[in-house]
């Protein structure tokens, strides 16, 4: 995959500005190569020169930092980037049982594409959702309390182009492209969107709300009570 | 009853807009910032040290002294750096503060910043939540536009500009100076200290690097005062903070406590193990620290308590598992991610944890010995304290401590050849067709 001239005008603005953000040039590898991944849906080795040209740096060095990272695809995959969570919690909540049965569904193996085009399957390590597991991830979106046939139904749903939201985030999946960009610094439409809160994250709050429990300084909670509250 | 949970920092999180700058200002917030501006930086800094603050993000150092240390008068630049990296194995408290609390952030970063004479501060979030991204981008712009961030904050004359930096996954960026790196562009590797951050941080200059829960605690300590946050915890680990609990629990999910609190009073509020079901074992604080078991449910999770146990409080991340899961599995899958996690710096480290994966593996499959298990725990050995940073430790504590209470489970597998668990028993939907 080459970076047309296009392509390159139109990444030039932004990378100005991304690289404008930091004291020292360099600090603005890691949003330029999610930048390119922006524009190429990968890291590709024209995207790599790109990266060395705007900074002043060697295409070896860049590529050092590129493959450290695990977020930067090397090659074109799926529009949509299927993360299903097997560290040790969400493996035993029935993420592996989800990923083995991904895998037989779509009959592709860690890191490979549906033949359509759409879905890359991957395992992934713990992407701190814990309290919701087992946690499968789209786009770098969030779906929760997965099951093995929720699961199907999801990438069979992202196959189809049926309508998909995720259970914790923006209220649309965007693409693996669009997602890049967010990472590299440009917001689309969503960030005052969607549903951030489900039962685990307010499991605490709706109980010290029952027992009218508050740690302010307004004094809602009353003097001695707060220093009960730990173990003395 | 006695209180047991505090949230402050989780108290609005049911509100729709609990993430926009109204939101936050309606219910009192950015009261704080003039308070600290109309200081002294160092008498910022002293409220710090006065309120006994330690860092939320695991190691437990106190944040006020961390601040002190940066040098005053030195010409350079000085930095903060928030670390949003949130990545421990258990660890979802830092995730959900920044989805639904941002400019609790915002706030404690322009605090921060000021007592540490910092014009420019970064925020150092994991890639892999794209919505946390977008929120962070638009607390910064909110705050921005609403003279909380930039030119002249608040007519101070201080001045600060926030920069939200994604990362581009691997865990070892939670690791500060390895963030440090990765933030100049660098793969994330840690660096040998001492020179600490403070000394010798961002481009060598001073820096303070803290935990997003340890930022975002500042605007409280500064609106109600040290000895308000310090009237919370026990003696030596004040305030409050979040406790995840992940897991065979009945209502997982966060519980803002203060530190001192039994893993018995939150199992009492979350419903308990799962119906059916008793307590195995389980991670006071992230699988970076060795496992309790029942013996240990009235151990108060602060860091003396917790280390006192033979563990470590960390970022009290309670994953709980019950009697159906196999800890022999649940150990070797955590060595697995630090074998993907070990950023191959350093020797014993890189090797030891594809050691240790090569021997659990073998042992889960009932195809290892019982001489297996102290040739696991000499390698265990022979990482910890030899490697540039804690992840190689970090690979002893769910081994040495499984070993430690489970050892006839080990021995059990390698009698029967194989695994003596039915996976299917321990997961969410066999739980949810029990019910």
């Amino acid at each position: 995959m080459a970076l047309s001239e296009q392509a390159r005008a139109r990444l030039a603005p932004r990378a100005a500005e991304i690289i404008g953000r930091y004291p020292r040039a360099r600090s603005a590898l890691l949003p330029l190569l999610h930048l390119v991944q922006s524009e190429e849906g990968c890291v590709s080795a024209d995207g790599i020169e790109y990266c060395a040209e705007q900074l002043g740096l060697t295409e070896a060095d860049v590529t050092g930092v590129v493959s450290f990272y695990t977020m930067y695809r090397r090659r074109p995959a799926g529009e949509y980037n299927v993360g299903v969570c097997t560290t040790a919690l969400c493996a035993v909540m029935g993420g592996d049982a989800i990923f083995a049965d991904l895998k037989d569904h779509l009959g592709v193996g860690n890191g490979e594409t549906t033949p359509d085009g759409k879905v890359t399957l991957e395992h992934i390590e713990c992407n701190a959702a814990c309290d919701y597991a087992p946690v499968l991830m789209v786009n770098w979106e969030f779906f929760d309390n997965m099951t093995p046939q929720s699961a199907r139904d999801l990438v069979d749903d992202l196959r189809t182009g049926a309508d998909v939201k995720p259970t914790r985030g923006a209220p649309r999946l965007c693409t693996w492209k669009q997602a890049s960009a967010i990472l590299a610094g440009y917001p689309d439409d969503q960030a005052a969107g969607g549903q951030t809160a489900g039962g685990p994250t307010l499991a605490g709050l709706r109980i010290a709300k029952e027992q009218g429990w508050r740690p302010n300084g307004d004094g809602a909670v009353g003097a001695g009570d707060g220093a009960a509250g730990g173990a003395q | 009853m006695t209180t047991i949970l505090t949230p402050e920092l989780s108290a609005r999180w049911d509100e729709p807009d609990s993430f926009t700058l109204a939101g936050y200002k309606r219910a009192g917030g950015y009261r704080a910032l003039p308070r600290a501006l109309s200081m002294q930086p160092d008498q910022v800094i002293q409220t710090l040290k006065d309120s006994a603050l330690r860092g939320r993000g695991g190691a437990g150092f106190p944040t006020g002294v961390k601040w002190g240390f940066i040098p005053q008068g030195d010409g350079k630049p000085h930095y903060l750096v928030v670390n949003a990296d949130e990545s421990e194995p258990g660890a979802c408290k830092d995730i959900p503060t920044l989805l639904n609390n941002p400019h609790a952030l915002i706030e404690g970063i322009v605090i921060a910043a000021y007592a540490i004479r910092a014009d420019k501060a970064f925020i150092y979030v994991r890639g892999e939540v794209l919505h946390v991204a977008r929120r962070l981008q638009l607390a910064v712009t909110e705050a921005m536009d609403g003279g909380y961030l930039g030119d002249n904050i608040l007519d101070s004359g201080f001045s600060l500009d926030v920069v939200v930096h994604s990362g581009a996954g691997a865990y070892i960026c939670g690791e500060e100076t390895a963030l440090l790196d990765s933030l100049e562009g660098l793969r994330g590797q840690p660096r040998l200290k001492p020179p600490f951050p403070a000394v010798a941080g961002l481009y060598a200059c001073p820096t303070v690097v803290n935990n997003v829960e340890s930022i975002a605690s500042v605007p409280y300590i500064m609106e109600y005062g040290a000895p308000q946050f310090a009237r919370f915890g026990t003696e030596k680990s004040k305030g409050f903070g979040l406790f995840s609990l992940s897991g065979h629990v009945t209502t997982p999910g966060q519980y803002e406590a203060p530190l001192g609190t039994t893993l018995r009073e939150l199992l009492d509020l979350a419903g308990g193990i799962r119906a059916g079901h008793r307590l195995k074992f389980w991670t006071p604080g992230g699988s970076s620290t060795p496992l309790f078991t029942e013996q240990h449910l009235d151990v108060p999770l602060d860091f003396e308590s917790v280390a006192a146990a033979g563990s470590m409080l960390g970022t009290r991340s309670v994953q709980l598992f019950d009697e159906t899961t196999c800890v022999v599995r649940v150990v070797l899958r955590w060595c697995e991610f630090y074998q993907h996690e070990s950023c191959g710096k350093c020797t014993p480290c890189r090797e030891g944890s594809y050691w240790v994966v090569q021997l659990l593996d073998a042992l889960e499959r009932g195809e290892g010995s019982e001489a297996d298990l102290d040739k696991l725990l000499d390698i265990c050995d022979n990482i910890t304290g030899r490697a540039f940073c804690a992840l190689g430790d970090s690979i002893q504590a769910p081994v040495a401590s499984s070993i430690k209470y489970f050892r006839d489970e080990y021995i059990e597998h390698q009698r029967l050849g194989g695994c003596p668990f039915d996976p299917a028993a321990s997961t969410l939907f066999a739980m949810e067709s029990a019910r």
